[in-house]
C-alpha cells in the first residue's frame, strides 16, 4: 500500500505534465527541479502534448508481478508532438494492427489495481489515434 | 598511482543452487581466491550485490558477508550499482589498491536469488528501471531491451537469425566451461523457435537467473610475482553513465555510458580496440550483446550482426566473445557477474581456461552495465 | 421544474470501449435461443469494456470531449457529478478522479450519484439547479456505466459499458442547446436492485416491465402537460433503452413515432449502458439535430424513477458536433471478442485477481 507514493505523480500520470528550462527550452517528461542539459533551476511547469508517434515497442509475453492478467500487452516508445519521448503502455489495438511510426494519442486507463480492496491506479496509455466514422448516423 | 594486479581467482559454479545460502556462497569463492593467490593477509573487502535486501530479505551484507567469509574485523563495503554491482566493486577496490590506501584487497560479488519465484525474481531484477516511469507501466528490463532490439532489426534491416546464432555461440563456449550454469550445446533451430518473452526477445535471448559468488585478490603490480608467476595487470578502468530512464537517452541504439568507459579504459590502457585479444561482456540479452560489441569500438554501428554471422567472434575467431559463456550460457548471478567476466579473463591471460581457452590471449576486456547503460564499466587486462 | 434563469448544454461528449460481444455468442455459451434476443429484445451486440476500462476511465473520456465542445476553461467548472451504477469505489467518489484529469480542481464540487440506469439524468437536474441559481458558473454531469449482469441472466444479452458527460451552463451564445423545463417521477417501486456486497443486480423479471412503463408514461405525460405540448411538436424523443422493444412501445403509448426515435436508439448495437443510456443517446441527437429542433427525454432508474427533459438545440450546436469523437466514431469502431476473453476481462473466473 504506497497511496502516497501513487498521489504524488497524479499530475504527471493523469494530465502528462512535464517541466520546460526557462533557460534553453529543454523539456523533461518526468519533471524535473535540475535541467539536465544546462543545469539551470529555473524549470516551469507544461503540459505535454497528447499526440506522438510510435518510435518502437515490444509485446510482453511474460509480465511482472502484477501484471500477468493483461499479458500480452504492448508497451512503446513514444515520441510526442513537440519531441519529448515516452514510455507507456499502447490500448485498443492488437501486436499484428500497429507499427512503427504510427499517430497515437494519450488516453487515461486502469494501469492497475493493489488487489481487490486496494486503490486502483490510473495513468495515461497511447491508443492509435482514432478514426473517424465515415457517414452520419442519420 | 600504483600499478595493480589480480593475483587470485575464485568462483562457484553458477546455476540453481538450493544447499547453498548468500553467505556461504561468497564463503567460498573468497576462500577460493584466497588459495588461489597463496593466503596474503587481505586488508579490505569490497563486495558487490544487487538485491540482497529484496531477494533475501538481508540488508548490511558487507558485514554480513566479511564475517561469515574468515574476515571477520577488516574494512568491508557492499557495493550496489544494479547488474554492475561486481564491476563497480573491482572498480573501487581497484582504486583502493591504485591511491596506496589499500596493498591487498579482495573484490567479490554474490547474488542469491533462486530462494525467491522465478516471477518475482524477474519483478525484483525490474527495480533497476525507473519504478514510477517504467515498472509502474508493465515494463520490465527485458521490454526495454525488446523494443531497442526492433527499432535495431529496423533500423539496421537485421532479423533475428544472427541474435539466436550469438546464443549458440555462447552455448558452445559454455559447454567447455566446469562453472557454467548451463554447460551443453544448443541449436539454432532451438534458439530461433524458443518462447518468446518480450517480442522480438525470446526466450533464448535471455541471460537466465542464477545463484553464484565470485573473488578476486588484487595487490600493487610489484608485490605480485610473490604470490604468482602470471600477474595479470589491470591496465584500464573506465566507468561511464547515461541519462537513467530510457527514454530520455539521445541515442536508443547506442550506449553513452559504455562509449564514456571505453574510452577511458582505452585511453589509459594506451591501446585501440584492434589490440585487445578477447572480450567478457554483458549479454544480458543478444540486442545487449550486440549494443556491446559496437559501443566498445570493435566494429561499426549495425554491424555487430555481421561479425557475429560470420562466426567471428567464436574462441578461434577475430574477436572472441564470451568464452566463459557469456551471461547466456555461464549464467547471471547479477551482483557477481563482473566479476566472473573479470575472473574469466584472468584465467584467459593466464591461460588456465583449457578447452575453452583463447589461443594466445594477452590482453583482455570486460564490460559490465547496469540497468539498460544506466551505468557501465569497462576494465582492460594485461597479462 | 423550471430553472429561474434560462441553462443550457454548453458541450457534450460521449465514449464508448471498442469492445463488442455477439449476442450470438452469448446464446451459445448458455443454450439459449438467439432469436429470443435479437428479434424478441431487438438487440445484436453491446459494448464491452476492455480489461484497463472502467466506469472512472469512461466518464473521464467521455468529460475531456465534453471539455472540447463547451471550449471553456476546466476550471470553471464548478461541480462534477457522475452517476453510475458500477463505481469503481464504494467509497471514492468517479468525480474527483474526472475533475483532476480534467484540471478542473480544486475548487468544484464532486459527488457521485446512484438510481440505477438515472443516476446520469439526475446529475444534470442537480446543475441546472446549481447553475440557474447562480452558485456555480458550469456544472459537469456524466452517466457512465460497466454494467453488471449475473452470467447467464437475461440481462447478460444487453448489461453493456459506456457513458456520456453533459457541461451546463447559463443559456448564453456558447449554448449548444436549451435545457427548458425537467420533471421528475420517483416511488418506492422493487423492480430492479442490487444489494451492496453483491456483484450482480437482481430483479423481477415481467415486474421490471411494468415498472419501467408506469414511470416514462407518467414522467413523460406530466412533462407535456406542464409544458402544454404534443409528442408532434418534438423532432426527437429519446426513453431509456433496457432492449430495442420497450422504448418503442413507450413512444408508441405517448404518441411518438419510430422516425422521432429512431437516431437516439443505441441499444442494437450497443446494449444497454444503464447510467449511460440516455446520455449517449442524448450526445447522438445532439449530433445531428438543427437549430430549433425539440428534444424530448425521458430516462427510467430502476427503484424507481424517470426524468423527463424538454431540451431545444441552438445555432451553436452546428460548430461544436465535430470538435470531439461522435457517438457515430465510437459506434463504428469495433473489435469483436469471444465469451472466454469477455469472462477473464469481466473477472467472472473463479479467485482471478491481481495479487500483492
Amino acid at each position: 500500500m504506497q497511496v502516497s507514493k501513487f498521489w504524488r505523480e497524479l499530475p504527471q500520470r493523469y494530465r502528462l505534465e512535464g517541466k520546460k528550462c526557462v533557460h534553453c527550452g529543454k523539456v523533461c517528461f518526468p519533471p524535473r527541479d535540475i535541467c539536465p542539459s544546462c543545469g539551470s533551476d529555473d524549470m516551469i511547469k507544461v503540459n505535454l502534448p497528447k499526440r506522438g508517434k510510435i518510435v518502437t515497442y515490444t509485446v510482453m509475453y511474460t509480465a511482472p508481478a502484477n501484471f500477468e492478467i493483461f499479458k500480452p500487452y504492448i508497451i512503446a516508445l513514444v515520441q510526442l508532438e513537440d519531441g519529448t519521448h515516452l514510455t507507456t503502455q499502447l490500448t485498443d489495438c492488437r501486436p499484428d494492427n500497429i507499427d512503427i511510426g504510427m499517430d497515437v494519442e494519450a488516453v487515461i486507463r486502469k494501469i492497475n489495481e493493489d488487489g481487490r480492496d486496494g486503490i486502483i491506479y490510473y495513468a495515461y496509455k497511447f491508443r492509435p489515434v482514432l478514426k473517424r466514422a465515415e457517414k452520419k448516423l442519420n | 598511482m600504483r600499478e595493480v594486479a589480480v593475483i587470485g581467482v575464485g568462483l562457484t559454479k553458477v546455476g540453481h543452487l538450493f544447499s547453498e545460502s548468500l553467505r556461504s556462497l561468497f564463503s567460498r569463492a573468497v576462500r577460493g581466491a584466497l588459495e588461489d593467490a597463496g593466503n596474503p593477509k587481505i586488508e579490505a573487502l569490497y563486495v558487490g550485490n544487487m538485491s540482497a535486501g529484496q531477494f533475501n530479505n538481508q540488508e548490511n551484507i558487507a558485514a554480513l558477508l566479511s564475517d561469515f567469509a574468515g574476515l571477520n574485523g577488516i574494512p568491508a563495503t557492499r557495493i550496489e550499482e544494479g547488474c554492475g554491482s561486481g564491476a563497480a566493486a573491482i572498480y573501487n577496490g581497484y582504486k583502493a589498491v591504485a591511491s596506496g590506501v589499500h596493498d591487498f584487497v579482495i573484490v567479490g560479488g554474490v547474488e542469491k536469488m533462486m530462494d525467491t519465484t522465478a516471477n518475482d525474481a524477474t519483478s525484483i531484477i525490474s527495480t533497476v528501471t525507473d519504478q514510477e516511469y517504467e515498472a509502474f507501466l508493465g515494463l520490465s528490463l527485458v521490454g526495454i531491451n525488446a523494443m531497442v532490439m526492433r527499432l535495431y532489426m529496423n533500423t539496421f534491416g537485421v532479423d533475428r537469425e544472427p541474435f539466436a546464432k550469438f546464443s549458440v555461440q555462447m552455448h558452445d563456449n559454455a559447454s567447455k566451461n566446469p562453472y557454467a550454469q548451463f554447460p551443453f550445446k544448443t541449436s539454432l533451430d532451438k534458439a530461433m523457435n524458443s518462447n518468446p518473452v518480450a517480442d522480438p526477445i525470446h526466450l533464448m535471448d535471455c541471460a537466465p537467473l542464477g545463484d553464484g559468488a565470485a573473488a578476486l585478490v588484487l595487490c600493487p603490480k610489484e608485490y605480485a610475482k610473490n604470490f604468482t608467476s602470471k600477474p595479470v595487470e589491470i591496465i584500464g578502468a573506465g566507468h561511464g553513465m547515461d541519462n537513467f530512464i530510457f527514454h530520455t537517452r539521445e541515442d536508443f541504439l547506442s550506449l553513452k555510458a559504455t562509449r564514456d568507459a571505453a574510452r577511458e579504459a582505452y585511453r589509459m590502457a594506451g591501446i585501440t580496440p584492434d589490440e585487445v585479444d578477447v572480450v567478457e561482456l554483458h549479454d544480458a540479452f543478444s540486442i545487449t550483446a550486440f549494443l556491446s560489441i559496437e559501443d566498445l569500438g570493435f566494429v561499426e554501428k549495425g554491424a555487430a550482426g555481421q561479425i557475429v554471422d560470420e562466426g567471428l567472434i567464436a574462441l578461434d575467431g577475430t574477436l572472441p566473445v564470451n568464452p566463459s559463456g557469456g551471461l547466456k550460457a555461464r549464467g547471471h548471478p547479477i551482483g557477481a557477474t563482473g566479476v566472473y567476466q573479470m575472473a574469466e579473463i584472468v584465467l584467459q591471460l593466464r591461460g588456465e581456461a583449457g578447452a575453452r581457452q583463447v589461443p594466445g590471449a594477452e590482453i583482455g576486456l570486460t564490460n559490465n552495465i547496469s540497468g539498460f547503460g544506466a551505468s557501465s564499466y569497462v576494465h582492460i587486462l594485461r597479462v | 421544474m423550471k430553472p429561474s434563469q434560462p441553462v443550457g448544454i454548453i458541450g457534450w461528449g460521449a465514449y464508448i470501449p471498442q469492445y463488442r460481444i455477439k449476442v450470438n455468442t452469448i446464446a451459445q455459451v448458455w443454450g439459449a435461443q438467439t432469436e429470443r434476443y435479437t428479434e424478441g429484445l431487438g438487440i445484436e451486440e453491446k459494448a464491452v469494456a476492455g480489461p484497463d476500462e472502467d466506469t472512472i476511465t469512461i466518464a473521464i473520456e467521455a468529460a475531456q470531449n465534453a471539455l472540447k465542445r463547451a471550449q471553456i476553461e476546466p476550471k470553471e467548472i464548478g461541480a462534477v457529478l457522475s452517476g453510475s451504477e458500477s463505481p469503481p469505489y464504494a467509497v471514492k467518489p468517479t468525480g474527483c478522479t474526472v475533475a483532476e484529469v480534467i484540471g478542473a480542481t480544486p475548487n468544484i464540487l464532486a459527488a457521485d450519484l446512484e438510481f440505477a440506469c438515472k443516476a446520469g439524468t439526475e446529475g444534470i437536474q442537480f446543475c441546472m439547479g446549481l447553475v440557474s441559481s447562480g452558485m456555480i458558473k458550469y456544472g459537469m454531469a456524466i452517466g457512465a456505466d460497466v454494467a453488471q449482469s449475473a452470467p447467464g441472466d437475461d440481462l447478460e444479452y444487453a448489461a453493456a459499458a459506456g457513458g456520456a458527460a453533459f457541461i451546463i451552463g447559463k443559456l448564453d451564445s456558447n449554448a449548444a442547446a436549451a435545457i427548458n423545463a425537467s420533471t421528475s417521477y420517483v416511488t418506492d417501486t422493487p423492480d430492479f436492485w442490487r444489494r451492496s456486497e453483491q456483484p450482480y443486480p437482481k430483479h423481477g423479471g415481467v415486474f421490471t416491465g411494468q415498472s419501467y412503463f408506469h414511470h416514462i408514461i407518467n414522467a413523460g405525460q406530466q412533462l407535456m402537460q406542464e409544458l402544454g405540448m404534443k409528442p408532434k411538436d418534438f423532432q426527437y424523443a429519446i426513453f431509456h433503452q433496457p432492449n430495442g422493444k420497450f422504448p418503442e412501445k413507450a413512444a408508441r403509448e405517448l404518441g411518438f413515432t419510430s422516425e422521432q426515435t429512431r437516431v437516439g436508439m443505441l441499444v442494437g448495437r450497443i446494449g444497454n449502458t444503464y447510467s449511460g443510456c440516455i446520455p449517449l443517446g442524448l450526445s447522438a441527437v445532439l449530433e445531428a439535430a438543427k437549430p430549433g429542433d425539440n428534444i424530448f427525454v425521458v430516462s427510467y432508474g430502476s427503484g424507481a424513477g424517470s426524468d423527463a427533459f424538454h431540451i431545444t438545440a441552438l445555432d451553436a450546436i452546428e460548430n461544436k458536433r465535430e470538435l470531439a469523437p461522435t457517438v457515430q466514431d465510437y459506434i463504428e469502431r469495433k473489435e469483436y471478442v469471444g465469451y472466454a476473453c469477455y469472462a477473464k476481462w469481466r473477472k467472472m473466473i473463479i479467485g482471478l485477481e491481481t495479487k500483492r
